[in-house]
């Protein structure tokens, strides 16, 4: 903090002379919105100091909770032994599904979710038991000492199996324009294809961790990695029978969310509850790796079938698409996710008479969860790989069919959910991209290559993104923010987000900033804390920025009119002549400092706190009709991506990859391209190298990140040009009109997958479209590769 | 007891499990002392690069720095070294460069994986210098050299980094840094304490046999005492060994301490191999390279790849740089697992084995030494001291290829080796082995024979190709399918032959840099 600041009150106003404060009135404020701040804690992170929940200082008498997995993937419990367990030195306490002293159930919305299995294991992986004692490791042996015994149920993996079963945990929905079937039985091209495209594991590399403390009054203090707050208060309250003011939930900082950490982190908060109920004592439960790989819930693996109608330029005439999702043994939350996939089916392209589907497939897998995106990547890669097969089928250049199905302006520009598209931008921003990446001139030279290398081919795509901004369950789309300023002129900062690397605080800091027009240093924002703002919907939907940052601007909005009409008052002169900038205020003819300002304030009684609250207007979503305007505004984006493929080992490489994204009016450039390069390597990896593999028997093979396989830093294209759209607010009255940047950006990886398919398919000089599913694997471009040859050899011999 | 520098504090450490990894050690061992959580645990498996440290040793009068991962390092293993953990790289309230770096470019967002990620960088920038350093010992000279900065080299800046996972950056502001730190080379706290480390080490070098000794507590009903032994000559290793037949031999421990971290294994009797000069020698004569059990695979790195430019390229490729700075060559032959990388290659470079038994030596080639899954010609109480491997004959094609998911820090799905000789067009000699297609390492035989004394042309290769069904039934695993593997090795001897013709365009992926 700097000397200024503790300035004392009855010196600093003649301290400095008043021409020299009006020479540092008219200078800008260096570190507001729009600047590239570095991350808040970035000093930190990198000196090794950033606290994680695993790292706080514990208490001698601290205890760790080890939880044992189910081995089946569906069965009847039909014994469970836990006298082994206490034979174990260090072991204090073991709990099963009758020691829940509240409520079993923590499904996140609907209820399907027990603590601890209850009679029956629904997945391989499910928690059945949890041993505390003085350490993790002998925590770990009690567990596995007890004795449980199954009776095994018939399991069903795949989500085909479930779908043909009918074995749902929700209604199937439709959204539906004009007469799709009529509109294929017209159409002068036809075609069907199938896709199945894999899950993810969330890899945030901070695994699942909470450490509770019981408190005098007989509710919990938690410190819980958690991008849902108030929903962890409200399950750790309701497994102990508590009502919410007794739960406290703490999270300064997650080591990675990326969704994972919306539903999934309930799980260990609520049996360290459970614990440090029993016991009184604190309880820490950090899940090992390979058990937090196995326990908690991926992406959504989804089947595909298709059945599309188009004309000769490849204009789609009508759709019929089934999205099945694979949303494993409890509804969690992918009634919205699979909404959510239903509602990108379209991207960027107006899909004519359209009927799409979406089924919610129950199957004995953990069940699957929020993860960046939240099903919307499904929805696109689904219509993507149609784009992909048209342009096949009709001999042309994919980039033109995509183009050629772009939303219109003023026509063809309401979506199968009946939205009315605005701000499309997304011809300027393709064209843009084309010529700044040179596709037509790398386009020839690839061709040029290919004709001439025999085992290394090369592919290029150009995808667009259109995502939709808004949390699909209208009520969630809320936030709180609170913030006090001391008497030092130093402010502290709340608000209902959570930090898990997005630079949330950073923005939102900034944004309290400018509206004070302070730097940024004398800014503190500390750990998201139900206490300070409660109610707080979860970090999630890309929102984090555009709710709390809207919240902590109202309660920095309604303090600056307090101490303007303060201003006014005590120098005389009129509310607009009073004005705030570079740390100093205007008041008519005079200059003060934001400090002396404040201690004037504090002297006059002036109240020098508040709170500030957001609402997202405009949307809504009648699920009878299936129409509405589920989406606040539209976020653009596209990339073009370049690889070179191995046709003989399936091996593959991103040569280049340029990205041109749209964030509306930055909040931090440095940011976005960090949430922009990140969210594209990471689609990049779902749609590549990350395969998540389950046995027979339901178990999750690839459940380490030796077997596992997120991108490492040799994926990372060799050539990498992130740009964001300049000069281009949102039309929105969003947060200094910007636009949210979180999830958008993972669908540009898409481009990569497509790019891999160009490859193999110019073997066939363009005319197949090679069947290659998500991920595409070395193995599945391999396979591509051969059964595209085959296809060859076969429409070659009369 | 053993003793190490912690940072610049002597740490004499007895009575404390030997099975404690380095992690532990700094996370929880230290923490009612002076806590050290700043290094983090994101698998405990050697996958993920967040809890990498700084090991740095004493040769020739050169401080050595090398990444390793604290979460697969046993405390045996610090005995006589320097460990430099994240919290040690600030000075004062001054930020290391590398670590200044890291935040003008925006390297963390989770900050998570930055801990580790900052020591592999600050392992690169002292690798980076080495040469610089290794060229004269005094600071003046180096001082006078540092305006003679190297070019960035993004190869070796991404093989530091290959082990290190980011969930969040997508990596290319780390790339950012790591070029910032290849131009603006400072001198740092480490440098200017050098010599006074060296002399320290030097005062803590090991003795003959130190020994780790735990007591564990008496309550619990497993073995009371557990040892750690660290001989520093083969002789002793060999009585150690006839004291203890049960005794574990830990060299990198990079696969043996997963049996702790994983499978809750606790070993009563381990004997550290690190401190045994004489199994770390690498031997070049006129017709053989000899390579001591014990050492490091990055260690080796440089005289294979000049020997047999594909295995340099396989090594690169081989786990990361962390890992490949612990873990042996010995060690990934001794392990016996069909993906292991090196076997393949070294059985059709001709390698063969030095085993030692009680003082008794024997010899055998190295095709010859795998039984079965998982299962050796290794007998109790014998163990590898050092592989042969022949010079590379003239002439020779040489070419393997590693097939896995991700390129880098992955298992081989399938990993194919290839050494044909040619004289007049005509195969001479053939050796072809594969990992991954059995439950061995294993060599291709009917494949060989369909090439032996054949013309190398297309039509010679195709036989050999369908050969290979003769050779393999390879497994489905979740690294790859049956048929994947099958097509996969066919396809390598094809493409082994077409790298043999005049090529003017690449014909790898991994050509591309």
């Amino acid at each position: 903090m700097s000397n200024h600041i503790k300035s004392n009150h009855t010196e600093a106003v003649n301290n400095t002379s008043q021409v020299e404060l009006e020479r540092q009135f008219k200078q800008d404020l260096k570190t507001g919105v729009g600047k590239k701040i570095p991350h808040e804690s970035a000093t930190r992170h990198v000196s090794g100091e950033a606290l994680y929940v695993d790292d706080h200082l514990e208490y001698p008498n601290q205890l760790h909770l080890y939880a044992r997995l189910s081995e089946q993937a569906h069965a009847t419990i039909s014994k469970i032994d836990t006298a082994p367990c206490y034979q174990i030195p260090g072991v204090s306490c073991v709990i099963t599904a009758k020691d829940i002293p509240g409520n079993l159930d923590i499904g996140a919305v609907f209820p399907g979710d027990p603590l601890l299995a209850d009679g029956v294991v629904e997945y391989l992986g499910q928690p059945i038991l949890a041993v505390a004692a003085s350490s993790l490791d002998i925590a770990r042996e009690a567990a596995n000492a007890a004795i449980i015994e199954y009776t095994p149920l018939t399991a069903v993996l795949d989500v085909k199996q479930a779908l043909d079963n009918k074995q749902f945990i929700q209604d199937s929905h439709q959204h539906t324009r004009g007469d799709a079937s009529k509109a294929l039985n017209d159409a002068a091209h036809h075609l069907q294809g199938e896709l199945h495209i894999g899950g993810q594991e969330h890899f945030y590399l901070e695994t699942q961790v909470s450490s509770v403390m019981p408190t005098e009054d007989g509710g919990m203090l938690v410190h819980c990695s958690t991008q849902n707050p108030t929903e962890i208060q409200k399950l750790v309250a309701s497994v102990l029978g508590l009502p919410m003011n007794k739960v406290i939930i703490d999270i300064r900082r997650m080591g990675g969310g990326f969704g994972g950490k919306e539903t999934q982190a309930a799980g260990p908060a609520c049996m360290a509850a459970v614990v440090a109920n029993i016991t009184r004592q604190p309880v820490k439960m950090r899940l090992p790796r390979i058990d937090d790989m196995l326990a908690t819930g991926k992406r959504h693996p989804f089947y595909i079938a298709y059945d599309v109608g188009f004309d000769d330029t490849g204009r789609i005439q009508g759709i019929d698409i089934q999205l099945a999702g694979n949303c494993g043994y409890s509804p969690d939350l992918s009634g919205s996710i699979i909404d959510r996939a239903m509602f990108h089916a379209d991207n960027a392209y107006y899909l004519g008479n359209a009927l799409i589907t979406g089924h919610r497939c129950k199957t004995n897998l953990a069940s699957n969860t929020a993860f960046r995106g939240f099903g919307g990547p499904q929805g696109m890669v689904a219509i993507e790989n149609v784009m992909d097969h048209i342009a096949r089928h009709l001999g042309k250049d994919p980039l033109d069919v995509r183009k050629r199905n772009f939303y219109g302006k003023t026509e063809r520009n309401i979506t199968h959910y009946h939205q009315t598209v605005e701000d499309n931008f997304l011809d300027e921003i393709t064209s843009d991209l084309e010529q700044s990446a040179s596709y037509s001139e790398r386009r020839k030279a690839i061709i040029l290559f290919n004709q001439s290398s025999q085992i290394l081919k090369k592919g290029i795509a150009l995808t667009p993104v259109k995502f939709g901004i808004s949390f699909t369950a209208t009520f969630l789309n809320q936030a709180g923010a609170l913030i006090h300023i001391y008497t030092d002129g130093s402010i502290h900062l709340n608000h209902g987000g959570t930090e898990m690397g997005q630079g949330l605080n950073t923005k939102v800091a900034q944004i309290v900033a400018e509206e004070f027009q302070v730097d940024l240093e004398r800014i503190q924002i500390t750990a998201a804390n139900t206490d300070k703002v409660p109610n707080t919907s979860p970090t999630a939907a890309s929102s984090g920025a555009d709710l709390n940052g809207k919240a902590a601007q109202a309660a920095a909005h309604t303090l600056k009119q307090r101490l303007i009409d303060f201003t006014a008052e005590h120098f005389d002169v009129d509310v607009s002549e009073v004005k705030f900038n570079n740390n100093l205020i205007q008041a008519g003819e005079q200059f003060i400092s934001f400090n002396d300002l404040v201690q004037l304030a504090y002297f006059a009684q002036v109240s020098l706190s508040s709170t500030g609250f957001y609402k997202t207007p405009k949307i809504f979503y009648d699920r009878d009709t299936a129409s509405g305007h589920p989406f606040y505004y539209f976020a653009y984006g596209a990339a073009c991506s370049e690889v070179v493929i191995d046709t003989l080992t399936g091996e593959y490489k991103v040569l280049r990859s340029d990205i041109l994204h749209d964030v509306g009016a930055s909040l931090n450039p440095a940011i976005d391209i960090g949430q922009v390069e990140g969210g594209f390597i990471q689609g990049m990896g779902w749609l590549t190298t990350e395969e998540l593999v389950w046995n027979e028997q339901g178990k999750l093979t690839t459940n380490s990140p030796a077997s596992y396989k997120i991108p490492a830093i040799a994926d990372t294209p060799l050539d990498f040009r992130v740009k964001l759209i300049e000069n281009r607010k949102n039309p929105e009255d969003t947060v200094f009109h910007s636009k949210a940047v979180g999830e958008p950006p993972f669908m540009l990886g898409i481009s990569v997958w497509s790019a891999i398919k160009d490859a193999v398919s110019s073997l066939s000089d363009y005319r197949i479209h090679p069947q290659i599913d998500a991920p595409a694997t070395p193995e599945k471009v391999l396979m591509g590769v051969e059964a595209l040859r085959k296809q060859m050899t076969a429409e070659q011999s009369p | 007891m053993i003793r190490f520098l912690l940072n610049n504090t002597l740490q004499a450490v007895c009575n404390i499990d030997p099975n404690t990894t380095v992690l532990n050690y700094l996370r929880n061992t230290l923490r009612s002392t002076k806590k050290r959580t700043g290094t983090k645990e994101g698998c405990a498996s050697g996958d993920c690069g967040a809890c990498t440290v700084v090991l740095v040793e004493v040769k020739n009068d050169q401080l050595i720095y090398s990444s390793i991962n604290s979460c697969l390092t046993l405390l045996p293993t610090l005995n006589g070294k320097q460990l430099i953990a994240v919290e040690d790289l600030k000075h004062g309230d001054q930020l290391h460069p590398v670590q200044q770096a890291m935040v003008d470019h925006h390297g963390s967002q989770c900050g998570f994986c930055t801990p580790g990620i900052v020591m592999s960088l600050f392992a690169y920038q002292k690798n980076h210098n080495s040469n610089l350093l290794h060229e004269n010992n005094t600071l003046k000279s180096h001082i006078d050299k540092k305006s003679t900065v190297q070019p960035f080299n993004p190869a070796k800046a991404l093989e530091s980094l290959a082990g290190n996972l980011c969930r969040c950056t997508g990596y290319q502001p780390i790339i950012n840094a790591a070029k910032e730190i290849s131009k603006n080379q400072q001198l740092d706290q480490f440098d200017l304490q050098q010599q006074q480390t060296i002399a320290t080490l030097k005062s803590i070098q090991p003795g003959q046999c130190d020994t780790l000794s735990y007591n564990t507590p008496s309550t619990n009903k497993k073995s009371a005492v557990k040892n750690a032994y660290s001989p520093t000559q083969l002789s002793q290793l060999d009585r150690l060994l006839q004291q203890h037949p049960k005794a574990h031999l830990l060299a990198g421990g990079t696969d043996l301490v997963l049996d702790i971290t994983q499978k809750q294994i606790s070993f009563d009797t381990l004997i550290y191999l690190g401190e045994i000069e004489e199994l770390q020698r690498i031997n070049l004569s006129e017709n053989t390279i000899e390579i001591g059990a014990t050492t490091p695979l990055s260690q080796c790195h440089p005289v294979l790849c000049d020997e047999y430019p594909d295995l340099g390229q396989l090594l690169e490729r081989f786990a990361s740089l962390q890992i490949r700075n612990q873990g042996t060559l010995g060690g990934n032959i001794a392990n016996a697992s069909p993906i292991g990388d090196a076997p393949p290659a070294l059985i059709v470079a001709g390698a063969s084995l030095q085993l030692r038994h009680a003082g008794a030596v024997r010899s055998m080639p190295l095709e010859a030494f795998f039984i079965d899954y998982r299962k050796t010609h290794l007998v109790a109480g014998e163990y590898i001291e050092k592989i042969i491997i022949p010079r590379k004959p003239a002439g020779s094609i040489y070419q393997v290829y590693k097939l896995s998911k991700r390129l880098d820090d992955d298992i081989s799905a399938v990993c194919g080796a290839f050494h044909i000789q040619l004289k007049n067009g005509q195969v001479t000699e053939a050796s072809i082995a594969f990992g991954g297609m059995a439950a061995i390492p294993k060599r291709a035989s009917y494949c060989e024979q369909a090439l032996l004394n054949q013309p190398w042309n297309k039509a010679s290769i195709e036989t050999a190709m369908n050969a290979l069904d003769q050779d393999f039934t390879p497994l489905s695993d979740f690294r790859a399918s049956a048929e994947y593997r099958s097509q996969a090795a066919r396809n390598l001897l094809l493409k082994c032959w077409i790298e043999s013709q005049p090529n003017s365009l690449p014909t790898r992926v991994t050509d591309y840099v």
